[in-house]
């Protein structure tokens, strides 16, 4: 009885506490929206929620945006879960005004009446990269602002293979002659693990010549038009087949998202295939690399990336639309702050002008935008959700030694039957 | 709180003494229930009773602004009620049970209601919100800018006081720099005389007859801004932020004359189904924007009749049990071994031993979940290299399972060691020794008399350990993630347990499906719930013949 007395003390002690911090803060509120009228106090207030990493890269700007014009500008990181959180709070009434997220949210927020669509001027938009506006684009309208892109690469060891090889199937063939010299015990560090990763595999699937969806008239993907269980999406899993564990050996499922990148800077393989987010890892290990496009199979279709984009969106039941518009398609427009959300994370800015200005200091970026030039658009209509796990999964099972027709019908069945 | 109740009950428990506690002589029944005022339990009471009164209040706040009244009513019931209850001298045991109670109803309760309400209704990603959100979303996501029309640049201005006049919208045209002003009449041309402009920007700094809102000033008055609309000849001006404004046309509207949105474009429209809680066109295509509905039992039919979620559902649930019983046994066996082994006087260093055996208890399961997952790795793991081996664990259905039953081993046995400890030292020595002295062996004892006994105090932990790993979706999540999964079948894996699996239905398709999910979690509960009343009820009868 003791003990949950005392727990009830504390337990009502914490709420009143609560209770006594809330009424602070909203009494606090108060004046300064009735002392509006001198600029200095004024002002609403603007609340962005980002990631951790970015957060502490916008909240520079953030503070300048809000003290250029008068404004409270709060940038609230959430670790984890952006999305679903972002979806929940705003139903409640209790999210943002501006999140920032990748792209292949958009259809998810969308179908949610989450995010509203950014009106961007003419010559707005053209200061972006062409790819970057067009993942952004859902339904005919631009629901975001991009300010980063990001895409897979090969990255290579340069020590052990100097020259950038054109085809998988050169690429195997110094990977195998390193392993046979003791100089590497992997062929190729590409993540797939039990389940797989669909996002890794895809230059190899297009290469193979497998498509996720069509597109229809407009350009836009079509989820009706669905390409896994197509012949085309076997014939890319046959030749994906080769390169498994019962083939080649240059696939394999031990290689997982976690050791996939330190397995490759600690020398291990020469060939990584990952994104500019592994770059810090490998100029931490001192690793002499260098970086080029993903090779296809010889003979084969061009291996195109995914290219995801990085963008702010204006929440639709925010509390201050207006400034959450102002701040996403006038501020978020400048180069300023591409180039420290650059130097914040690597990714290649999205902004033309930014791009250009921090091309000459890091000779990388080039390299993997070069290498997503030829890259398709993350697919951001709902149905893209349905994709990932068994697509992942049929890869796993391939790589493991399965039937390739069998297992890519089956993925193939299950997509569709999850797609509304 | 337990100065002032404890009076009762110790007054009821030893009469005797009451007397000399309150200084008042017992006369009649009645008299009993006066329990002694001391000064610490009025003063408990008093901030207990406050802080009552103080969160009710902090609550009531947000209920008003939302004009939530039901809820609002709840809590002024619920407060009135625990004020007269505690102020009162009578309804001692209310007294006891209410707090209790409370918290049954809002942390237990409650979830469960709304969990199993939810499972009637679609609710899920695209489904989230009331028809008049969805239709609100669609409006707004089908503005477009009206082809060639004007970009203006914007200032916000005011006729009256900037935190309360009506809003006008002072337009510039960067191209022809005419001027313009604009509110919900229409637009009318200003004489460029009037207006003072920035160069840099070409917005309006200043006009004649109008005060120009700086954007703090403008963005406290957010929503006039957004809801002030243009009327054109093309369709509307409306502000994009407080800087510019476009001249934009929403192509779908909602028609309430035939429950529908009309595309004004494409004359296309798409009917509100009810059912599906979706505006849906003639030829079957679904707009992405939906509401919640009330589906009735369709969750519970597409359970049970969907032959994806019925189909492996039998195989599923005979390894969910496997895995909870082969977890809870497993562990149990071997750390009730240990217990035994370091209950036996002869053995030193005990202490020793038992703080490195619990000590996988003390780090956090999260991460060891992932370590051994790595560790189970084909050509990395430590225990393929260790022993020299090439088992790939998690790609064969068989050796899947036996590497997550020895992870839930290796994390659980702390547990069962440590509870079995407590209940052997519990157990009288004499009675082992009896049992010698009657010229039984260690294992005869330990069968006839140790191992009863211990089982009558720890069934019902190994019963709330059956349940819990019935359920323990971190185990697998973290390690196999179900997997390996049959090359014709990505959707239900060897390891999967039904939670995972269940999982993997709800969330893995097309945005979440909250209103599938609730129910096959119904349908878990009922089968933990049977399970458990099963157990106990065979605990209840050992208890009876061993007691």
């Amino acid at each position: 009885m003791r003990i949950r007395t005392t727990g009830v003390v504390a337990v009502l002690g914490l709420a009143l506490a609560a209770s006594g911090c809330g009424n602070g803060s909203s009494s606090s509120d108060k004046p300064a929206a009735q002392n509006s009228a001198t600029p200095a106090a004024a002002g609403g207030k603007l609340v962005i929620w980002a990631d951790d990493k970015r957060t502490a890269a916008l909240k520079p700007f953030a503070e300048e945006f809000g003290k250029e014009n008068g404004v409270k500008v709060e940038v609230q990181a959430v670790s984890k879960d952006l999305q679903t959180n972002f979806v929940t709070a705003s139903q409640q009434g209790s999210g943002p005004d501006v999140v920032v997220g990748a792209h292949d949210w958009i259809g998810n927020l969308v179908q949610n009446g989450a995010i509203d669509p950014v009106q961007l001027a003419a010559e707005q938009k053209s200061g972006f990269n062409e790819t970057a506006i067009k993942a952004v684009t859902f339904n005919g309208q631009l629901y975001g602002v991009p300010y980063a892109t990001e895409n897979v690469a090969l990255i290579r060891n340069t020590e052990l293979a100097p020259q950038a090889p054109k085809t998988i199937e050169e690429l195997v063939a110094t990977g195998k002659q390193l392993k046979a010299q003791k100089k590497a015990s992997e062929i190729l560090c590409l993540q797939s693990g039990q389940n797989g990763d669909a996002y890794h595999i895809y230059p190899l699937y297009t290469s193979g010549g497998g498509y996720l969806f069509g597109t229809s008239a407009n350009g836009d993907y079509d989820p009706k038009d669905l390409g896994v269980g197509k012949p085309e999406s076997i014939a890319a899993f046959q030749k994906i087949a080769k390169l498994g564990e019962k083939g080649e050996g240059a696939l394999k499922r031990s290689i997982t998202p976690e050791n996939s990148i330190s397995t490759f800077t600690s020398k291990k393989c020469a060939f990584l295939v990952s994104g500019p987010w592994a770059i810090a890892d490998a100029k931490k290990a001192n690793i002499s690399y260098d970086i080029s496009p993903v090779p296809g199979f010889a003979g084969g279709k061009e291996a195109q990336p995914f290219v995801g984009v990085q963008a702010f969106y204006v929440a639709a039941k925010g509390k201050n639309k207006a400034l959450a518009q102002e701040f996403v398609s006038n501020y978020v427009t400048k180069p300023e702050l591409a180039v420290a959300l650059y130097k914040a994370e690597p990714r290649p800015p999205a902004l033309t002008a930014a791009f250009d200005q921090v091309k000459g200091e890091d000779a990388d970026l080039a390299k993997f935008a070069e290498a997503g030039k030829n890259g398709q658009v993350l697919p951001a209509i709902p149905a893209m959700a349905a994709i990932w796990d068994p697509f992942g999964k049929a890869e796993a099972a391939v790589i493991g030694g399965a039937d390739p027709a069998k297992t890519v019908t089956s993925a193939g069945k299950a997509i569709q039957g999850q797609i509304k | 709180m337990s100065t002032s109740l404890s009076g009762p009950g110790s007054a009821q428990q030893t009469p005797g003494r009451e007397p000399v506690r309150s200084g008042l002589p017992r006369k009649s029944r009645t008299a009993r229930n006066h329990a002694p005022i001391t000064a610490t339990g009025l003063i408990v009471k008093v901030i207990l009773l406050g802080l009552v009164a103080g969160i009710a209040t902090w609550a009531a706040f947000p209920l008003i602004e939302a004009k939530e009244w039901l809820g609002l009513g709840v809590l002024a019931v619920t407060t009135a009620a625990l004020l007269y209850l505690y102020l009162t001298r009578r309804h001692i045991p209310a007294k006891y049970l209410v707090p209790g109670t409370l918290f049954l109803v809002a942390f237990q309760v409650i979830p469960v209601l709304y969990t199993a309400s939810t499972a009637f209704t679609n609710f899920g990603d695209g489904h989230r919100g009331t028809k008049d959100d969805a239709i609100v979303a669609i409006q707004t996501s089908s503005v477009k800018q009206v082809p060639g029309s004007t970009e203006y640049a914007l200032s916000v201005a005011t006729k009256g006081d900037p935190a309360t006049g009506p809003l006008v919208f002072l337009l510039s045209d960067p191209k022809t720099k005419q001027v313009y002003a604009g509110d919900a009449d229409g637009l009318r041309q200003l004489d460029a005389g009037q207006v003072t402009a920035s160069s840099l920007t070409g917005r309006i700094t200043a006009a004649e007859g109008y005060t120009v809102l700086n954007i703090g000033q403008a963005s406290v008055r957010s929503k006039d801004v957004t809801s002030l609309i243009v009327p054109t000849e093309g369709g509307a001006i409306r502000s994009t932020g407080l800087s510019r404004a476009y001249e934009g046309k929403a192509a779908r509207a909602y028609e309430a004359g035939c429950d529908c949105i009309r595309d004004g474009e494409s004359g296309r429209t798409w009917a509100a189904d009810e059912k599906t809680g979706s505006f849906v066109a003639a030829d079957g295509e679904r707009l992405t924007q939906g509401w919640k509905v009330n589906v009735g039992l369709k969750n519970f039919t597409r359970v049970l009749t969907d032959p994806n979620i019925s189909g492996p559902f039998f195989g599923t649930l005979a390894w969910n049990f496997a895995f909870a019983i082969g977890s809870t046994g497993l562990t149990f066996l071997l750390g009730m071994a240990i217990a035994l082994a370091l209950h036996s006087p002869r053995m030193r260093g005990t202490n020793l031993y038992r703080v490195l055996l619990i000590l996988p208890y003390a780090m956090p399961s999260f991460a060891m979940l992932l370590v051994w997952r790595d560790m189970f790795n084909t050509d990395f793991g430590l225990i393929n290299n260790l022993f020299g081996l090439n088992v790939d664990w998690f790609g064969e259905a068989w050796s899947a399972r036996i590497a997550v039953l020895l992870v839930q081993l290796w994390l659980g046995y702390p547990y069962m060691f440590l509870v079995a400890t407590g209940a052997l030292q519990a157990i009288p020595r004499e009675l082992t020794e009896a049992t010698s002295v009657d010229g039984a062996t260690p294992w005869q004892s330990f069968k006839a008399v140790t191992l009863p006994l211990l089982l009558v105090a720890i069934s019902p932990l190994l019963i709330a350990s059956f349940a819990y790993n019935f359920n323990n979706v971190n185990a697998i999540l973290f390690t196999t993630d179900g997997g390996p999964f049959p090359a014709d079948n990505p959707r239900n894996g060897a390891t999967d347990l039904l939670i995972t699996y269940t999982y993997r239905l709800a969330f893995g398709a097309q945005g979440a499906e909250f209103g599938l999910a609730a129910t096959v979690s119904i349908f878990i509960f009922a089968i933990v719930a049977i399970v458990s009343a099963i157990s106990f009820s065979r605990t209840r009868k050992q208890e009876e013949v061993y007691a």
